[in-house]
């Protein structure tokens, strides 16, 4: 079957879709955007995680079909997301990019040889600096769910509690850092937020 | 596999009359994993998520009618007051991506013993407003659930919304298991004082083949209170009769040996969990006591 979503502000389109398939395989193997990682297929670890219609969800355990007409937001689009937050929607989002991102410059994301250490050579989006500060990311597998959770919890929640946190993340499990290097990066990100209000 | 993406809930019941074996789908937190791992191939899924109503929901006099597709993050949000017991379950299912999806419709059609909405459903008295192209009908919580991940639908039957009892005093959740979050109970207890009838009502989860209440428990409680006249006095419950309540709770449960516990790790549990969600729904019950005393005074 045909299916048809915006995913970071474009409307996108992918043809041959099996009626059992994922929106996580849509969105990697189709879309060519293999920024949302596949870990487990089953909603436990939360590296799929990515927004439907604002909402972060395990793009795993929705299948393709019930994304028809949706707005979704991967870790591809989450600098131009934030941006667009920042100049169009201060203080909420829109759940997408009213002006979008072409998958072109969604998949710049892929190494090319910038530095993938300090992320120089691409625009990031507050908390993908703040993580990479922080010393939150290892292998980076857990990194773009946690990413795109992070990211929600400050456009709902300016200056979250350590208890916020917590709970906002407990669907995302990473296997190198010990989660502490993570809270540090969501308190560092929220501070910097409070500091340009 | 066919993808059938009905626009109404009229279309939904006509598509499930023409294809009895089509997998509705709704979050899709229970059907996605099936067919993830190959547990399963439907013939047909049913998507529901272009039917609104199924994700709207209505406080009225007696009852809340509650959607079936309503996520559990929306019933954290918007019905603590009305349904607190199904609130605190819904908090305690999975992590937020689940609880953004997820809702009481797809855990009564899984049905298993181990989903977390039952327990705080049969202490708070419900039915299920279920609808096929025949008609609709109510089915009382205590008639639904048939037998282990088994409920009481007809195979052209679609969930439609839960009509649930408004709290009319406090309601408790309590799950065991081996962390706060991403968990599935070990074993589980909800427990709703209901003032105004007088009556306690419970539900067990995952310590049987089914969601069960504490039938006896709640018999003995309720003769106990009533002969007391704790109802009008609020005073403290004799720890005789907490005692001998979380005995009954824990008797009436028939749980097995399992990779998440034992059975009679589970039948210890399920008493201790009986007797402090009893504790402190009834302290709430004598503060509202107080509180009102003082409102007048
Ligand atoms: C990682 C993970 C953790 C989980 N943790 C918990 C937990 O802690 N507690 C818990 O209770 N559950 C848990 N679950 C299970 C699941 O999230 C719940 O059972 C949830 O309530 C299912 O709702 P859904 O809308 O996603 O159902 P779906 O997957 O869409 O459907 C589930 C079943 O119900 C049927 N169905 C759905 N809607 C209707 C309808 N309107 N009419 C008739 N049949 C219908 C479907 O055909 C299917 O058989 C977890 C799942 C995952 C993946
Ligand atoms: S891949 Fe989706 S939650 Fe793990
Ligand atoms: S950095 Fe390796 S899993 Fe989190």
């Amino acid at each position: 079957m045909r299916v048809n979503f915006t995913v970071n502000g474009r409307q996108q389109e992918a043809d041959d879709v099996w009626e059992g398939e994922s929106l996580l395989y849509v969105l990697r193997e189709r879309m060519g955007l293999p920024g949302s990682k596949n870990a487990c297929e089953q909603g436990e670890c939360g590296s799929c995680t990515v927004r439907l219609n604002g909402l972060p969800v395990c793009s795993c355990l929705v299948a393709a079909g019930q994304a028809e007409g949706s707005e979704i937001v991967t870790v591809e689009g989450l600098a131009d997301y934030a941006k667009h937050r920042d100049d169009s929607h201060p203080g909420g989002g829109c759940g997408s990019v009213c002006g979008g991102t072409s998958l072109q410059e969604a998949r710049q994301w892929q190494a090319k040889g910038t530095d993938g250490q300090t992320g120089e050579g691409g625009q990031l989006s507050p908390i993908q600096q703040a993580f990479i500060d922080a010393g939150a990311v290892q292998c980076g597998f857990c990194t773009p769910g946690l990413l795109v959770a992070a990211d929600e919890l400050l456009e709902r929640n300016a200056s979250p509690s350590d208890a916020d946190i917590r709970e906002a993340l407990s669907g995302n499990l990473c296997r190198c850092t010990g989660y502490e290097t993570i809270l540090d990066a969501v308190r560092l990100a929220a501070a910097r937020q409070e500091e340009t209000v | 596999m066919d993808f059938l993406r009905p626009a109404s809930w009229e279309e939904a019941l006509a598509a499930k009359a023409e294809h009895p074996t089509a997998v509705p789908i709704a979050g899709g937190t229970d059907v996605m994993v099936e067919i993830n791992f190959d547990h399963r191939r439907p013939e047909y899924l049913l998507d529901l998520n272009r039917i609104g109503e199924l994700s709207e929901w209505e406080v009225g006099e007696e009852n809340v009618l509650l959607g079936a597709s309503v996520p559990y993050s929306a019933i954290m949000e918007n019905l603590r007051t009305e349904l607190p017991g199904l609130a605190l379950a819904s908090h305690t299912v999975a992590s937020p991506q689940i609880r953004n999806r997820g809702g009481v419709g797809g855990n009564l059609g899984t049905a298993s013993p181990a989903g977390d909405a039952h327990p705080a459903l049969l202490a708070a008295d419900c039915e299920v407003e279920v609808e096929s192209v025949r008609g609709s009908r109510l089915i009382p919580i205590d008639a639904f659930y048939t037998g282990v991940k088994r409920n009481a639908l007809a195979a052209d039957e679609l969930i439609k919304r839960v009509h649930i009892k408004k709290a009319d005093g406090p309601q408790q959740y309590s799950k065991v298991g081996t962390r706060n979050a991403m968990v599935i109970a070990v074993c589980a207890f909800g427990i709703a004082l209901h003032p105004e009838t007088r009556t306690v009502r419970t539900g067990i989860g995952s310590a049987a083949p089914t969601p069960i209440r504490a039938k006896a428990a709640e018999e003995f409680l309720n003769a106990a209170l009533e002969e007391g006249g704790f109802w009008e006095s609020r005073k403290i419950i004799t720890p005789s009769i907490a005692k001998q309540f979380a005995e009954l709770a824990s008797g009436s449960a028939n749980p097995i040996d399992d990779v998440r516990g034992t059975a009679s790790y589970r039948r210890h549990a399920v008493g201790i969990m009986a007797r402090r969600t009893l504790g402190w729904t009834w302290e709430s019950y004598r503060g509202e006591g107080r509180s009102s005393i003082e409102g007048v005074a």
